[in-house]
């Protein structure tokens, strides 16, 4: 298999998802006050995984990836109205996103 | 060929650049803006790969519902910018060190990465030749039968999802006048009419 610059294989794909997953993970990290980016940094994850998919489904030739890909995005599409949903109840709540202000079910 | 590799190039620079920005931006709202870029030129992939079912379902479902939900959340909460930023100094370094180590595990796995020769009898609906069949065709030709029952799932998470953040949000406001239909109803003439006997020449006081 030939593989320079200009001869986008699978490896290309993959590299761009990982480093899209990593930027999700990142995310997560950074805006520990906001839990409305970290909802939007689990959806930058799960579109990685979803770009995966679709990559071996292409160069493997098996329609299955993208059926599983469909799925991820209903996952995806309900968790984030849940999640959106948690995030408003909790504002009403406590005037506030924080996660470090989400403590109260600590033992 | 090459105007394909230049267009991954180009797509796949975008989407990390606007992902970087999902991450960087201080307005929440500029989050969401970029997330959507992001969407888009991952659509764009999906079209470069073949798949462009999944493409239209990506910017149907993440641009069309999931961005403008975020969007109207975002707008809806009150929330102060300046407090936002506080501890992004702190969680910077930790944040970098586990997001290199997954990075380069993350490479690691797919440098030594490498397709099994029985791999092409082992998959589960091959894709059809696209000369004769599309990529939507082909693949509403498989949900419907092969993978029905999952595709049902999928709906079935949808409603469960539905129905709980309409019961997650909804909430009653004390002192809201409010058409209540059953009440109205089952209201009966004894409990609300009264009849009085009133006494000639005096009246009610």
């Amino acid at each position: 298999m030939e593989s320079g610059m200009l001869h986008i294989g699978i490896s290309h794909y993959l590299t761009l998802s990982a480093i899209l997953f990593t930027l999700g993970i990142f995310g997560i990290f950074l805006n520990r006050k906001n839990l409305i980016v970290i909802l939007m940094s689990i959806e930058l994850m799960l579109l990685s995984v979803n770009i995966n998919l679709v990559a071996f489904s292409s160069f493997m030739n098996d329609l299955a990836g993208q059926v599983f890909t469909m799925l991820v995005l209903t996952v995806a599409a309900a968790e984030a109205a849940i999640g959106l949903a948690i995030v408003v109840v909790f504002y009403r709540n406590r005037r506030s996103i924080e996660v470090d202000d989400i403590n109260q079910m600590k033992g | 060929m090459i105007v394909a590799s230049l267009a991954f190039y180009l797509f796949s620079v975008i989407a990390v650049v606007s992902a970087l920005n999902v991450i960087f931006q201080r307005n929440p709202v500029h989050s969401v803006l970029w997330l959507i870029l992001t969407f888009f030129n991952a659509a764009g992939l999906f079209v470069l790969l073949g798949a462009e079912f999944l493409a239209m379902i990506l910017v149907v479902v993440y641009v069309g519902a999931v961005a403008v939900l975020f969007l109207f959340v975002v707008m809806m909460l009150d929330i102060n910018i300046t407090v936002i930023r506080e501890g992004f100094m702190k969680y910077l370094p930790v944040g970098a060190f586990i997001g290199v180590v997954l990075l380069v595990e993350l490479a690691l796995v797919f440098g030594g990465w490498a397709s099994a020769p029985q791999a092409e009898a082992l998959r589960l609906a091959p894709t059809p030749d696209i000369a004769q069949i599309s990529n939507t065709e082909a693949l509403g030709r498989i949900i419907y039968t092969q993978y029905v029952y999952v595709f049902q799932a999928a709906g079935l998470v949808l409603l469960v999802a539905m129905i709980g953040s309409i019961v997650l949000t909804l909430r009653r406001r004390p002192g809201v006048r409010k058409q209540d239909i059953s009440t109205q109803v089952n209201r009966r003439k004894e409990d609300t009419v009264e009849v009085v006997k009133v006494p000639v020449g005096k009246g009610i006081a």
